[in-house]
């Protein structure tokens, strides 16, 4: 694999994550992030989408009429999402359950149309496969990075399995949706800190 | 007192810019200037039309707290050696009963100086604890942005174990007064720049994050029993009312005096009044603020008052003076409203301002089952929107000033 398409592969993890860079798709990381199973489907589910999405906005971008090509890559990217609830329904369910709307919210993740508008539209299907595959990489990490912190504190296990001593007294508020945003904020401050290009300029 | 500065003298040069270790000149410079004025002078004719500087004010309200801190020993020994007495026989089980017992004071709740020292045997842990790992924070963050170590954390260091229960784990003290430092204000650049109070930041965190230990519905009672607890004073009201307030174990005297169970520093309406009077005498803090904060809990009580025989929600009858002495409304409305960097700054702002405290604390005791106490999340609410009223104020003032110039 050459170096930009590497590039393209891995720059979404830190170098232009899109959750800590471009503050994407930052509803569902709050929401499923309370448990890392949850967090890990919805990762899965969301690079499904995601380079499904990119290839297939890709394949025909050439016979999509500007005028409609929202409407196009809506469709697309909800027929998608409806696979994706049928499939985690059918032999996830207990997850799927705990997921609850956000599965069917992919829809509406920014970080799903923002891909097939800014990239997909211009690119042909295998970069656009990489694309999809990088930036929903990046928005997993970032999900199960948060996850790790908020299971493991909140609820003291990892995966559902425990693993804090005894002793630890759990943390009620690093199961309450808020506490993500303490930690995708720590985690912006820290890699603005180690990248310090990406802080903007006011 | 040579001697000391000599060693400071010495040190000080290791941290200047050619010394050895200049990144810790912060350190020294809050040693220096803690022991010794500084002796740098402004080389152009001076301009300060007022000797208050930020150190002066934070002094004062520290000196404000006395009441308070007197308090908050005196009653954590008292409810402990009442808990104590009520029990019949004491047994000696911690390191405290162990240090009383060794001064010959014993657990009687009459005798002013065992409670006093009983009491302050749980406050001074947790207020080292509180001074230690916020400090080391504030120093920390001073080191690596090289500015000098601030006087506003002197206060919140103070403030944060006054409004913790004395049975609070040090442990959690020392996590919650570092999310209040670093989240509640380091982030947002250190003293001056934070949205939020760092002390109610901290004890927000604590709140969420331990609701047993301080969620406001149960009481801690330090002391030999452990788990003794009961419905405090404002749940005793959401679920009875005035009537049970009035029937209740504690008179309304007691809560003014503050002789009743509750977080250290907070219990007594009198101290906090006490410190209030203090700074409004030296104007340190704002009258419009408290000023605003009491009207607006007047007006939505005795509004909640008024229908209060339509509703089956018995919290509606309680009066005013009850709600002004329960809970942390007296020490919120001293301290924590009048934080001159997180409450509004114009003074039409600053009367809203307060008066919207008061009115949220007032619905969120009365009408949300969820939180018996709403003096924190109403000032953390409203610390969030004072500058969006500054802003409209200035907006206003701005467009009155306009029409006024273009009529004439």
């Amino acid at each position: 694999m050459d170096a930009e398409k590497k590039a393209i592969l891995l720059d979404p993890l830190f170098e232009n994550n899109p959750i800590a860079l471009q503050v994407l798709g930052i509803c569902s990381a709050l929401a499923v992030t309370n448990k890392m199973s949850t967090a890990f489907v919805m990762s899965l589910a969301l690079i499904f989408v995601l380079v499904g999405s990119n290839v297939a906005v890709s394949a025909i971008r050439k016979l999509i009429p500007t005028n409609v090509r929202i409407i196009v890559q809506l469709s697309i990217i909800a027929s998608l999402v409806i696979i994706t609830d049928q499939f985690l329904k059918a032999f996830l369910y207990d997850i799927s359950k705990q997921l609850s709307v956000f599965v069917g919210l992919i829809i509406t993740n920014c970080i799903v149309m923002g891909r097939a508008e800014a990239y997909a539209m211009q690119n042909g299907p295998w970069l656009c496969a990489l694309d999809g595959m990088g930036n929903a990489l990046g928005y997993g990490l970032i999900l199960m990075a948060t996850s790790f912190f908020r299971e493991l504190f909140g609820s003291g296990s990892l995966f559902g399995i425990h693993v804090m001593p005894a002793w630890y007294e759990t943390n009620g508020l690093m199961v309450l949706a808020p506490s993500a945003f303490f930690l995708i904020g720590l985690f912006i401050w820290g890699i603005r800190t180690w990248k310090p290009e990406q802080v903007e300029e006011n | 007192m040579k001697l000391l500065r000599n060693m400071l003298d010495r040190v000080g040069d290791m941290c200047s810019e050619k010394g050895k270790f200049p990144w810790l000149y912060p350190l020294y410079e809050a040693t220096d200037s803690f022991f010794y004025t500084s002796d740098s002078v402004t080389t152009t004719g001076p301009q300060a039309r007022d000797a208050l500087d930020l150190k002066r004010m934070m002094s004062v309200v520290v000196f404000a707290l006395g009441p308070c801190i007197l308090m908050a020993m005196y009653n954590s020994g008292y409810q402990a050696n009442l808990a104590m007495s009520k029990e019949g026989a004491v047994v000696i089980e911690t390191w405290r009963h162990a240090i009383v017992q060794a001064l010959g004071l014993g657990f009687d709740p009459n005798n002013l100086l065992a409670c006093l020292i009983h009491g302050a045997l749980y406050f001074i842990p947790v207020l080292i604890v509180s001074y230690a790992v916020g400090g080391l924070w504030e120093v920390l963050f001073a080191t690596v942005r090289k500015h000098e170590v601030n006087e506003g954390f002197f206060v919140t260091g103070m403030l944060f174990p006054l409004i913790l229960p004395p049975t609070i784990p040090l442990w959690q003290v020392a996590i919650g007064i570092s999310f209040g430092v670093v989240i509640g204000k380091e982030i947002f650049g250190g003293t001056g720049m934070n949205i939020l109070n760092p002390a109610l930041t901290a004890r927000a965190f604590l709140f969420f994050a331990y609701p047993a230990e301080i969620s406001g519905d149960l009481v801690w009672v330090a002391g030999g029993v452990d788990g003794l607890s009961g419905a405090t004073m404002l749940s005793q009201a959401f679920v009875g009312g005035k009537a049970a307030l009035l029937a209740g174990d504690y008179s309304w005297m007691q809560s003014f005096l503050g002789t009743i169970p509750g977080s250290m520093g907070e219990t007594s309406a009198l101290a906090c009044l006490l410190g209030g009077v203090i700074l409004l005498v030296t104007r340190v803090g704002s009258w419009r603020t408290m000023a605003g904060t009491v009207a607006g809990t007047i007006v939505l009580t005795l509004l909640l008052n008024s229908v209060a025989d339509k509703v089956t929600n018995p919290m509606f009858e309680v009066p005013f003076w009850w709600h002004m002495t329960m809970g942390g409304w007296a020490f919120g409305l001293v301290f924590m409203t009048t934080d001159p960097v997180t409450a509004a700054f114009t003074n039409t702002g600053k009367y809203i301002y307060g008066f919207l405290i008061g009115a949220l604390v007032i619905l969120i005791r009365v009408v949300n089952p969820a939180f018996p106490e709403g003096m924190m999340l109403a000032i953390l609410l409203m610390n969030v929107f004072a500058a969006t009223i500054d802003h409209f104020v200035v907006q206003q003032n701005i467009k009155r000033r306009w029409a006024r110039n273009a009529a004439a």
